[in-house]
């Protein structure tokens, strides 16, 4: 009753949800339909053999290879990050917590050529690496330098929060009972940081396995060794395949739903966990 | 002061605070964070501008000034200010619809909003070729009308609209929940009409949010890169958005025409951080006051 009367009181749903599903449809849900209505027009075999060509089975194998690791070396060093910038005072801390955002304002192309421009072999850092045989520009490293640049922020910004809400009583208490600080750490503070840390992970392995500016810089792209996925389908649609293109932009679509709903799950607990103490 | 003198003697004796860590271990964690921030987030930024600067100022001036340059800044511009306005107007809305009104199925609706978050960009253009374009279904219908939406500067706007869907909804969604209903109510019962109590009173209590969510959409739209490549068709001076044309004078080896353009897309996202903090720092200023104002 009281529901539904509050229902009534407040003006515009119907408008506003009208706006919103009309344009969710025409900009969102239609366009996403016309993926899989185009891939009808391939028969399941053909379909079955566009996207298991050996140079696409080793595109999915690099961009999911690179963006686990990528995801990762950023759950590491997300998390000292967001450990540091939390619990330590130090000079130019303010400036740096700021910049942990760089990754979402650069436009990916100049991540791309600033990455490719200190990694290749006259680079800053390339100068160094490649007489000690590491090479990282044009080569499946750099995809993975590329994929850790672009996924830097979140496992830190989904620490953060949770890290300065965590109470100093329970570390206290620990403490008080005889843990050291590495116990602390390991049973008091990492459980409860957990569900952020994998949100953290998953929205960057999520965003990484999609990324393409940053990556065609760096990788080189030489077929069999460091093609991305989605760089087969802009190269299949320069050839003006476009059903190959569709296939294998099907066999992305369905992989990053079900790690959307993931991601979605991973914080409904998080947010549950954490809602509750 | 006792207490002084007694701290002093703990500190050279036993102090040790048991919830913190040994001095050399949160120096060699706060070295380590640095090395990995300096290694993946200084180094680029200092790289940009100075390739960028590698041949003098003449020939920056000249990179930034071309007319395919300028061209490129304008399409941007024009992107953006297609984009911006028409998802902040839609994520109004739905954060409205989602935070006011109970309703089946919102936690799907939220998710589906989420959407263009999880595609890749470079599927984000394919769909529109494949509506739009040359094969697409309404592909012979715009040939027959003499219209382009496909490597022409309707497609690249549809694609940065799409790329950048979800960020003001995002933002406001949280926001308006926490605020709940009754200021809306209160106006409403005083006489207020819909749109003055939007304008009056929801508004001005997500002002920060909405300024976030802005400034977020334009920061992506502006530096749209895959999406963007797949629907423009590359043509120089016409269809060639700033990214576009880094990645063009890239490919010819221009280094640093092409890390000129590219440092002012990184004072964009520069620009774009400080208003960020700005605005972060603002709110929680709002916030601060609010609560000195209701315990006081």
């Amino acid at each position: 009753m009281a529901s539904q009367k509050k229902k009534h009181l407040l003006p515009g749903f119907g408008l506003s949800l009208g706006v919103t599903l009309v344009y969710l449809s025409l900009i969102v849900l239609i366009p996403l339909a016309a993926v899989f209505l185009r891939t009808t027009e391939l028969s399941l075999h053909e379909f079955w053999a566009v996207v298991t060509t050996p140079r696409v089975v080793a595109t999915y194998k690099l961009t999911f290879g690179a963006s686990l690791l990528a995801a990762v070396i950023n759950l590491v060093f997300g998390l000292l990050t967001a450990w540091v910038l939390v619990r330590y005072q130090f000079f130019g801390k303010k400036v740096l917590d700021a910049l942990v955002d760089l990754p979402f304002a650069l436009p990916t192309a100049v991540a791309g050529i600033a990455l490719t421009a200190i990694y290749a072999p006259n680079g800053w850092l390339g100068q160094w690496l490649e007489p000690h045989g590491i090479k990282v520009a044009f080569t499946p490293l750099g995809v993975v330098v590329a994929l850790t640049f672009i996924g830097l922020p979140f496992v830190v910004r989904t620490v953060q929060p949770v890290l300065e809400d965590f109470s100093a009583e329970a570390e206290e208490a620990a403490a008080s009972l005889g843990a050291n600080r590495w116990q602390t750490f390991y049973k008091i503070i990492l459980p409860a940081i957990w569900p952020a840390l994998l949100t953290g992970f998953s929205l960057a392995f999520a965003r990484a396995v999609g990324e393409y500016g940053s990556v065609i810089f760096i990788a080189g792209n030489m077929p069999m060794i460091s093609e991305i996925t989605p760089l087969m389908i802009i190269t299949k649609l320069e050839q003006y395949d476009y059903a190959g293109a569709t296939a294998i932009a099907v066999v992305m679509l369905v992989i990053s739903f079900v790690l959307l709903l993931l991601i979605n799950l991973l914080q409904w607990w998080s947010n549950h966990r954490h809602g509750h103490k | 002061m006792h207490t002084t003198q007694f701290q002093q003697y703990q500190g050279k004796v036993a102090y040790k605070r048991a919830t913190s860590e040994p001095t050399w271990v949160r120096w060699g964690l706060i070295g380590l964070a640095l090395a990995f921030l300096g290694l993946f987030l200084l180094i680029p930024l200092a790289a940009v501008f100075a390739e960028a600067l590698r041949k003098g100022w003449g020939v920056y001036l000249a990179a930034i000034t071309e007319a395919d340059a300028l061209s490129a800044m304008k399409l941007t511009l024009i992107a953006s200010l297609i984009s911006v306005p028409l998802n902040l107007v839609f994520g109004v809305a739905a954060a409205w619809a989602i935070t006011k009104f109970d309703f089946k199925g919102k936690s799907f609706l939220i998710t589906l909003i989420d959407l263009p978050f999880a595609v890749s960009p470079v599927i984000a253009g394919l769909i529109f070729v494949l509506i739009f374009g040359l094969q697409g279904w309404f592909g012979e219908w715009l040939i027959d009308h003499d219209l382009k939406v496909v490597f022409a500067v309707p497609g690249i706007v549809l694609a940065t609209i799409f790329v950048t869907f979800p960020f003001v909804a995002r933002e406001l969604i949280p926001l308006m929940q926490a605020q709940g209903k009754e200021e809306e109510e209160a106006a409403l019962v005083l006489g207020a009409s819909g749109w003055k109590m939007l304008w009056h009173v929801t508004l001005p209590n997500v002002k920060w949010g909405l300024i976030y969510g802005v400034i977020l959409t334009n920061a992506r739209a502006m530096g749209e890169f895959g999406a963007v490549s797949v629907v423009s068709g590359h043509i120089r001076g016409l269809t060639n958005t700033m990214p576009l044309h880094v990645e063009i004078l890239y490919n010819e080896y221009n280094y640093a025409a092409a890390f000129a353009v590219a440092s002012l897309l990184t004072l964009l996202a520069l620009v774009t951080l400080v208003l960020k903090t700005y605005v972060e720092w603002q709110a929680s200023r709002d916030a601060a006051n609010i609560e000195k104002e209701v315990t006081a």
